[in-house]
């Protein structure tokens, strides 16, 4: 526990700047896009009606889908502008992040620009342009002043709520607040959930608190507190980004991981060998499996560890299920032809799905392979991870043997564990190198027919970093050397309840051989 | 005397309905010239129209001896506007509110504070009342403020629509009297639009009648009181002498209503 308090400690000069320079930057751009979009529609209702229609529907998306969205938007964005003027830029990170929270930020801000501005008495505008004001004039003196109350509410609520969905730039590649509820929540490290929580809550509260002055300030025509609100504003912003100015300069390698135990091991793995070899590292983590892959081919990370049938089915889009070395060797190929990508080699373990049941349920009803779920499937609820479901794989073990559940249902990785465990699912979508199959004494339904493919753990380099000596030296030494028992073992450690260790401290473990 | 406001066949239409309707009028300097008539006669849409509040779809307005010379920021300057809705601008003092025309004319501060102060004895208000904010006058001190604020330019001509309007009565009487004090001091040429035909009897030297947009009677109190022959006109400009035979002879006690 004081262990995980200090590891949180660590993290939050790195953590907190990132998401301040992301929620300010995003609140920043809302408020220079937003303030005279209400002007116009204050001035036209032709124009109010269909800008709050638009940004009333913004606020109705999810925010986590919002960012996501931008993610493949950016991509085919940075894909034409490097066919047309010969450079890309970073899809990934603080663009998608900043785009969607500038959006996000825009609704309140539009809502009580134009509520203040539309509020102010009539006759006062009237005597503004009775006493010879120009229309710019009677905006800057009379009306902004007026309205500013209002409109500086709207920026408090804008600024919570951009704070609060920062924290949802994890999983598109920014560093944020919402790193330590991401990984928490994958490693059940409920102190750094709550340390998350509590620092964007309180960042939250700071920074409502000092817009509130200011607010209050406008309002009473109190100079003072507006002077006082917008210091502190200045004041802590350059105190959270102290950190970051100091660490300074571009990182030499962008390590990424997806969002589950074992590759934040092999990411902290990977860090501490290239850190031992004098270089500084960045990590991205908590990416989807296939925001993984296209930021690695779009050079937005150097590398990340993947699993052959993953890259097999859903990068090449492939149905058959060849013997390993097969798929091994023809995948080496299609990803450099491609995409450039190199697979550096096999870690030396699978971590494969594997459908798995509760050993006293399966004894009851005789199940040992997934032919055994032919027909009884139908009395049985699955639950998968959050991408099995959509993945071909699963479509293509549904196919081959005739299954058809009563229900199905989606849940992170770590409920996904528990549901099984309490029985609210029958089967789930295991993986095989995952510590938890044997510490909940699971059943691992064997697959006759062979529908599932091999799932090597694989090293990628991203184009232009297999020649990258100092890159390849560190991280080469790591191929064939991971057995599966060490990795399940080293998952454990991070994912159990009791005698809980850091990925760090399992990375450290597990490169101890 | 000069013509200062000069203006021709002025046409203001919304839509189907006509708000002036063929306006000629011209306004000699010093003349205090008061606008009656029911409401939407087109009163108020003239008198906008001098100041360009309102923009006439036909017709033309020559201020000073020249059409169109400023643009409208510039002309609103150089005219002093009051009306019934006051409209300080509440997050302005007092002083502040005073000098705003000043101000947007670029003057040294040293003499817009000189112009404030003189503005403040002009209109009898304490000289403490210019740090205050506009919300702790009573009606009667905002008008005045409004009233102070429209000369701080020295203008030639004032635009008057309602101007005491919201007050109660023996305000009223009493800002009314005030101003024509003023108008005769300072020399300045005055449009008051009014509903209170009695107020218009009381200041003005000539009174114009709107109709139907259109000027129905045009004369100096006097001659419009003696009888005019369109039978609305008398009628409106007989109103205050059949109210004060009533009071007259409920003092006398008569029943007013017998």
């Amino acid at each position: 526990m004081d262990e995980q308090i200090t590891a949180a400690w660590a993290l939050l000069p790195d953590y907190l700047g990132q998401h301040v320079v992301l929620s300010a930057s995003a609140l920043l751009l809302g408020l220079v896009i937003s303030l005279p979009l209400a002007v116009a529609a204050a001035r036209r209702p032709a124009v109010r009606w269909p800008l709050m229609a638009a940004a009333g529907l913004v606020q109705t998306i999810p925010g986590l889908a919002l960012l996501a969205l931008f993610y493949p938007l950016l991509l085919a964005l940075s894909a034409f502008s490097r066919q047309v003027g010969g450079s890309g830029f970073a899809a990934l990170g603080f663009l998608p992040s900043l785009l969607a929270l500038t959006l996000y930020s825009m609704l309140p801000i539009l809502r009580n620009g134009v509520a203040g501005l539309t509020g102010v008495d009539r006759a006062v505008l009237e005597a503004a342009d009775g006493v010879g004001m120009t229309p710019a004039q009677r905006l800057w003196q009379v009306e902004a002043p007026l309205a500013a109350p209002v409109v500086m509410a709207g920026v408090r609520t804008a600024a919570v709520w951009t704070i609060g969905a920062a924290t949802l730039s994890t999983p598109v590649g920014q560093t944020s607040l919402g790193n330590y509820i991401f990984s928490g929540l994958q490693t059940e490290n409920w102190v750094f959930v709550l340390f998350g929580c509590a620092a964007a809550a309180g960042l939250a509260l700071i920074v409502d608190g000092l817009l509130g002055l200011v607010e209050a300030g406008a309002r009473l025509r109190d100079r003072r507190r507006i002077i006082v609100g917008v210091a502190g504003l200045a004041g802590g912003a350059t105190f959270a980004l102290a950190p970051l100015a100091m660490a300074g300069g571009q990182p030499a390698y962008v390590i990424g991981a997806k969002n589950f135990s074992e590759q934040f091991i092999l990411a902290d793995l990977m860090q501490s060998r290239l850190e031992a070899a004098g270089a500084s590292v960045r990590r991205t983590d908590g990416l989807g499996s296939a925001v993984a892959f296209r930021a690695l081919a779009g050079g937005e990370i150097d590398a990340y560890v993947d699993y052959s049938g993953t890259l097999w089915t859903n990068v090449l889009q492939r149905a058959d299920t060849p013997p390993r070395e097969v798929m091994l060797a023809e995948l080496g190929k299609a990803l450099k032809t491609r995409y450039g990508v190199t697979q550096l080699g096999p870690l030396g373990f699978e971590n494969a799905y594997a459908l798995a049941m509760r050993r006293d349920a399966a004894q009851r009803l005789g199940i040992k392979s997934l032919a055994d779920l032919q027909g009884r499937s139908g009395q049985l609820v699955l639950g998968g991870d959050l991408e099995f479901l959509a993945r071909p794989e699963w479509k293509a073990i549904e196919a081959a043997y005739g299954l058809k559940f009563k229900a199905q249902k989606s849940y992170n990785p770590t409920f996904m564990y528990r549901a099984v465990q309490a029985g609210e699912v029958d089967v789930i979508s295991a993986f095989s190198s995952d510590g938890r199959i044997a510490s909940q004494d699971l059943v691992v339904l064997s697959d006759p027919e062979g529908a599932i493919p091999s799932y090597d753990a694989v090293l990628l380099l991203a184009p232009g970093r297999s020649d990258d000596r100092r890159l390849v030296g560190a991280l080469s030494p790591l191929i064939g050397t991971i057995a599966v028992e060490r990795m399940r073992q080293a998952s454990l450690m991070v994912d159990r309840d009791v005698d809980k260790r850091s990925p760090a401290q399992a990375a450290r473990w597990l490169a101890r051989r | 005397m000069a013509v200062l406001i000069d203006i021709r066949n002025l046409r203001k239409r919304y839509g189907e309905a006509h708000a002036l309707d063929g306006v000629t009028l011209s306004v000699e300097e010093g003349q205090f010239v008061a606008v009656i008539g029911a409401s939407g006669s087109g009163k108020t849409t003239l008198l906008k129209s001098i100041n360009r509040l309102a923009i006439p779809s036909a017709g033309q307005i020559v201020i000073e001896g020249v059409a169109d010379r400023l643009s409208p920021a510039d002309l609103r300057r150089s005219i002093g506007y009051v009306f019934q809705g006051i409209g300080l601008f509440p997050h302005m003092t007092v002083a502040e509110n005073i000098g705003v025309v000043p101000t947007l004319l670029g003057w040294p501060a040293s003499d817009i504070r000189a112009r404030t102060a003189e503005l403040l004895d002009l209109v009898a208000l304490p000289q403490a009342y210019g740090d205050r904010q506009p919300a702790a006058l009573s009606g009667g001190e905002q008008q005045r403020v409004g009233v102070a604020r429209a000369l701080a330019a020295r203008p030639r001509i004032m635009l008057m629509d309602e101007p005491f309007g919201a007050l109660d009565p023996v305000t009223r009487d009493s800002l009314g009297q005030a101003y024509r004090a003023l108008h005769q001091r300072l020399g300045l040429t005055t449009v008051m639009v009014t509903h209170d035909v009695q107020e218009a009897i009381l200041l003005a030297d000539r009174i114009v009648v709107m109709q139907a947009g259109r000027v129905a009677a045009d004369g100096s109190p006097a001659q419009l009181l003696a009888g005019h022959p369109d039978p609305a006109v008398s009628a409106l400009m007989d109103m205050p002498r059949r109210q004060s035979k009533r009071v007259h002879d409920l003092i006398s006690g008569r029943s007013p209503h017998g």
